[in-house]
Parts: structure tokens; C-alpha cells; sequence
């Protein structure tokens, strides 16, 4: 059975949305709270070495961003990387309409 | 796979950066080259950047009940290679650094061989075997997608148990980083994969030659 390209591309978004919702619905039956594994990562260090001190703050020193303005950022990252795709896709798509239009002149 | 800023003593942080640095300034002038002689190439090279931005900024949950981000790398790796990923990881590393607190300025040579060098240099490696075996373009995205996105984690935990090891043992460590890092990433890496292939083949239709590919008819009448 050959699968055409729209059930192909139906098929991906289907299969990341039902793990995406299995993941989130496993988590919500266990309590899970999602922290980021980087985090975890810290905290096992001192777990494994607890006489280890971070030696460097980095240049935010010990301030932490606000969650809602970190959100923000995530999102301005997102947006960059969506904006470029979005644009050369759509770049793309209209390039492969003018040419079809000028084969179509010329048959 | 951040290693967040001060987490790794400063030895291993310079080993780290004395490893990374040659390879991304190998990539500068690899991009510059490939711009100068195909300037069409500029709007892939956007794309593979594009897709390291937008997939590692998105915190995804997984089944270990923590939480955690895609690479991004596989499309840059397989199209450019390793170096030129390299590079347009740094660029992604160093904002996440300066504006998201997220990772680090002193680990970031770390940070960029765990991401930037070898995560792309197995999807790179599996891509090229996987197409020598005549298997098809989104199926062997989707591999590779999916290893850039394992090994980048990977590495990370075993960098930290390089570094952190000998405190605990080596074994009992790297189980542990491994736990924390790689096991939540194989449902992501999958959903990772499943996205890249999705775009491989929309860029195999309609632009096949990016994957050296003949072109369709049409196209090629037009040519």
C-alpha cells in the first residue's frame, strides 16, 4: 500500500499530538511536575559531589528571570526560528507558482 | 544537554572549548565558502539555522516526568556537515546563554560538542549509510534526526561524568546522568525525528536537488 503525501504528513502531526497528549496525561495520572532535565542535572551534580561549588554564578549573577519574562524569550527564540522557516517556505511556494504559470504560457 | 553555567570545574571546561573552537571556526569560513560560490544556498543554510532556533527553544515534556528540548541539528548535519552546524549551534548556545540564563558562557564549549559537533557527526554518519543503502530521504531524516538528538544528550551525561565521576565512581554516575538526560530525551528524539522527516519530504518534492536529487519533469523542463 503506497501512502499518499497528505496521509503521510496527517500521520506525523497525529503521531506527535498523541504523544504529546499520552506524555502530558501519564504525567498528570503521576504527579509529574516537568521540571527541566538541565535543572535535574544541577541537582544530581550535587548529589554526586556534594563538596562541588558552582564557581561562577554567570552574568546574571544569582538573579533569576521572572518566569512569565523567560516565557517571553522561549518564545521570541520560537518566533525567530518559525518567522525564517515560515518565510523561505512560503518564498518556496511562490517561486514553483510563477514558474507553473510561466509553463503554462508557453504550452 | 545545557550544563549550566559554573556546573563543570574550569579544567573541563577549557578542554571542552579547546576542542570546539577549531571545529566552529572551520565552519565560519565553510558557510562563507559555500555562500560565495552558490549564493542560492543562503536560504538553506537560514532554513537549517531556522530549525536549531525554533526546535530548542521548545520545552517538551517527556515520560520520565521531566522536561526537556529537541536539537534541532539534524537537517544543518546532514545538508552541511558537522563543522557548519557547529557554528549555527553557537549562535543559538550564545543567545540561550546571555538572554535565557540557560546554559552557560563557560560551559559553552561543552555545550556546543555535545550539540553542535557530536550529535551532527552521527546524524551525518547515519544519513550517508542509510542513503548508500538506497533507503529513502524522510526515512533516513528520521534517523538521523532522531540519533543527533540521543547522542547530543548522550554526551552531555557523559561529559558530566567525566567531570564528576571520580567522586562517586564512573558506572554509578554516568546511570545517573544518563537517567536524567538521555532516557527523557527517547520519546522527544522520536517526535523530533517524526517532525524532520515530515519536512524532508516536503523539501524532497519540491526541491529535490537540496538532497541530490534528479528533478521532476516539469522541473527539469523548465531548467
Amino acid at each position: 500500500m503506497k501512502i499518499t503525501d497528505k496521509a503521510f504528513y496527517f500521520l506525523g502531526f497525529a503521531i506527535i499530538a498523541a504523544m504529546v497528549v499520552g506524555i502530558l496525561a501519564y504525567g498528570a495520572a503521576n504527579g509529574f511536575e516537568f521540571s527541566g532535565a538541565d535543572d535535574q542535572g544541577g541537582d544530581a551534580i550535587a548529589e554526586i559531589d556534594p563538596s562541588y561549588e558552582p564557581w561562577w554564578d554567570g552574568i546574571w549573577g544569582s538573579y533569576e528571570l521572572p518566569g512569565e519574562t523567560e516565557s517571553t524569550l522561549f518564545a521570541l527564540q520560537a518566533a525567530i526560528g518559525a518567522i525564517i522557516i515560515g518565510y523561505i517556505v512560503g518564498y518556496f511556494h511562490a517561486v514553483d507558482k510563477a514558474r507553473k504559470g510561466k509553463l503554462l504560457k508557453k504550452q | 544537554m545545557h550544563i549550566m553555567e559554573g556546573y563543570l570545574p574550569w579544567q573541563w571546561c577549557l578542554v571542552w572549548f579547546i576542542i570546539a573552537l577549531p571545529i566552529v571556526f572551520f565552519g565560519i569560513k565553510k558557510i562563507t565558502q559555500v555562500i560565495r560560490e552558490n549564493p542560492e544556498q543562503k536560504m538553506i543554510i537560514a532554513l537549517s539555522g531556522a530549525f536549531i532556533f525554533l526546535l530548542s527553544s521548545l520545552k517538551l515534556p517527556s515520560v520520565t516526568g521531566s522536561s526537556s528540548h529537541p536539537t534541532g541539528t539534524g537537517l544543518s548535519a546532514v545538508l552541511y556537515g558537522v563543522s557548519c552546524t557547529a557554528f549555527l549551534a553557537t549562535i543559538v548556545l550564545v543567545f540561550q546563554a546571555l538572554l535565557l540564563a540557560h546554559g552557560g558562557i563557560t560551559t559553552l564549549g561543552a555545550n556546543i560538542f555535545s550539540m553542535g559537533i557530536a550529535g551532527p557527526a552521527a546524524a551525518f554518519f547515519i544519513w550517508h549509510a542509510l542513503r548508500r543503502a538506497k533507503v529513502g530521504v524522510p526515512v533516513s531524516m528520521f534517523f538521523a534526526a532522531l540519533v543527533a538528538d540521543l547522542v547530543t544528550y548522550i554526551v552531555t551525561a557523559l561529559q558530566l561524568t567525566l567531570a564528576f565521576g571520580n567522586a562517586t565512581g564512573y558506572g554509578t554516575a554516568f546511570i545517573d546522568f544518563m537517567t536524567i538526560f538521555a532516557v527523557t530525551q527517547i520519546p522527544l528524539a522520536f517526535i523530533e525525528g517524526i517532525i524532520f522527516s515530515m519536512f524532508a519530504k516536503y523539501l524532497a518534492d519540491t526541491r529535490p536537488q537540496i538532497f541530490g536529487l534528479e528533478p521532476k519533469c516539469e522541473e527539469a523542463a523548465s531548467a
